[in-house]
């Protein structure tokens, strides 16, 4: 699939996928990537290493902050891919130099199936 | 988008690597909200202070980047977690305290004014009609674009600091005239007669209208401490930054004629106020969310004056109002009462529930949604029931 580069850069991991918009700041732990989001499908698992595919970001723009202290900690996704990107997780993934893309059609991505993402590309 | 040569040469890192992340961020918001191009802001107000917010990763992006970044125009900042002179009578541990001083040196560094309030509108950064300006901390965003009409969207930390860094912000949403247009009538029947009416107004609207853009219709008059007000409470419990009242605020005659909408009635007005109230007495008092105008610190002068707190009152200010008062005569009044001014920092963002406080009384509904979320019980209240309430005579 072809997208659009947020933060360009290659990285490859499995899939940790919803379908729920994810807020980093209170929901995920910055020291080991688990999210800890109340409700949310992906609870107790880890981010960390992950392609980490969701629609879009919500919640505090303090998130951005969130994803570089995951980043800085070894704890963050490999790689985002989002359905439509927002600021909260564009202005992180940037800081943070995560390779992120976006305009894809998500929801073909299967949890856990093996992603490649480079540049506005993403194949899996 | 569209680029000047200048703005090429920062994304390409001929100013340097801060400016040239800074642009990265700008350059990306732009791609994804359609953005032609970027314009010149006149000023910003940055967002992202509290070391409680921020942690330790926070602070070292911001570390990295005052190595060799400068703000290119005005620039002010949020309230951080504590008094930044006072922080051992506040309570705040000596770890905390290193670090946020940390982040205010950051910010110094990248040649940030430390006003360190959330009413920059009173403390020296004052844009005109019409300016573009880049802001972040909402309340103050909903009161620039809404009551100065000044054009800002709704930025983060990082995306205020970028365009502080190199004086660009992309164009689009409120920076476009047509998207600054009401969305949604609000037909106010009740009668709203102190700041915490347009308080409790806001949030009952806030949460009704989301990212909307309310237009409020049979509102005869409103105060600074009123308009003040509403912005906090419309951006906390939705997202709004920007609103119009008919006949008051200075766009209202982009016009909502033929706009349907919600009606607001005394019975909206009571049940926002108790949905805001939690059961407990109140063991901690504070006022100033967003941060204390002059006439509030006269009126507190007013109320405090010969008599003293029984509970720990925090008034919330600027150093800017704060030295005001203190030409008028208003600090020594409010001070002698037992009552503490907290200077640089708010309720909401210094660690209050690591103060070993539990149940917060506030004439604030921003204060309440985020103090409920920090898991602190909340008590919503007139400023008058506030200084009964600290001074025991409630």
């Amino acid at each position: 699939m072809s997208g659009r580069a947020i933060f360009e850069g290659k990285a490859e991991g499995r899939a940790l996928v919803t379908s729920s918009p994810v807020s980093f700041y209170g929901g995920v732990n910055p020291d080991t990537g688990e999210v800890v989001e109340h409700g949310s499908e992906l609870a107790g698992q880890s981010v960390r290493g992950r392609v980490l595919v969701f629609p879009h970001g919500k919640g505090s723009t303090v998130g951005s902050y969130v994803l570089y202290r995951m980043a800085k900690n070894g704890a963050a996704p490999c790689a985002i891919v989002n359905a439509k990107c927002e600021t909260i997780v564009a202005v992180g993934a940037i800081i943070s130099e995560i390779p992120c893309v976006d305009m894809v059609d998500v929801g073909r991505i299967k949890p856990d199936a093996w992603v490649r993402v480079e540049g506005a590309t993403v194949e899996f | 988008m569209h680029l000047t040569k200048e703005e090429e040469a920062m994304l390409a890192g001929e100013e340097g690597h801060a400016t040239r992340k800074a642009m990265q961020i700008l350059v990306a918001l732009g791609k994804i909200y359609d953005a032609e191009r970027m314009v010149s802001v006149s000023s910003v107000q940055v967002s992202g202070v509290s070391y409680k917010n921020l942690g330790d990763a926070g602070l070292e992006y911001l570390s990295e980047l005052a190595k060799d970044g400068k703000a290119r125009v005005k620039t002010t900042l949020n309230p951080a977690g504590m008094s930044l002179t006072d922080w051992k009578s506040q309570g705040i541990e000596r770890g905390f305290a290193e670090k946020q001083l940390k982040v205010i040196e950051a910010y110094e560094r990248l040649g940030v004014e430390i006003t360190c309030t959330c009413t920059p509108y009173l403390a020296g950064n004052e844009p005109r009609f019409g300016e573009h300006v880049a802001w972040g901390e909402s309340s103050a965003v909903a009161y620039a674009n809404s009551v100065i009409g000044a054009r800002t969207n709704r930025e983060g930390g990082p995306s205020a600091l970028a365009a502080s860094l190199t004086g660009r912000t992309p164009l689009y949403g409120l920076h476009i005239q047509e998207n600054r247009v009401p969305t949604v009538a609000v037909d106010v029947e009740a009668q709203l007669m102190f700041p915490e009416d347009f308080a409790a107004m806001g949030y009952f609207v806030g949460k009704t209208v989301k990212d909307g853009v309310p237009y409020f219709r049979g509102v005869e008059r409103a105060t600074l401490e009123d308009l003040k007000a509403l912005s906090a409470a419309l951006a906390s419990s939705g997202g709004v930054a920007m609103f119009h009242i008919e006949g008051l605020t200075p766009e209202s005659g982009l016009g909502a004629r033929s706009l349907e909408g919600l009606t607001l009635t005394g019975k909206e007005l009571a049940e926002t106020r108790s949905m805001l109230n939690d059961e407990g007495t109140p063991d901690f008092v504070s006022v100033g969310c967003p941060h204390c105008s002059l006439t509030e610190l006269a009126t507190l002068a007013k109320l405090l004056s010969g008599r003293r707190v029984k509970r720990e009152f925090w008034i919330c200010c600027s150093r800017e109002v704060k030295r005001q008062g203190d030409e008028a005569g208003y600090s020594g009044l409010i001070e002698g009462s037992g009552a503490k001014f907290a200077l640089d920092t708010c309720m909401v963002v210094a660690p209050v529930e690591e103060l070993g406080h539990r149940v917060v009384a506030t004439n604030s509904a921003k204060a309440c949604h985020y103090l409920r979320n920090a898991g602190l019980k909340v008590r919503f209240m007139p400023l008058e029931e506030c200084v009964a309430e600290a001074t025991g005579s409630g």
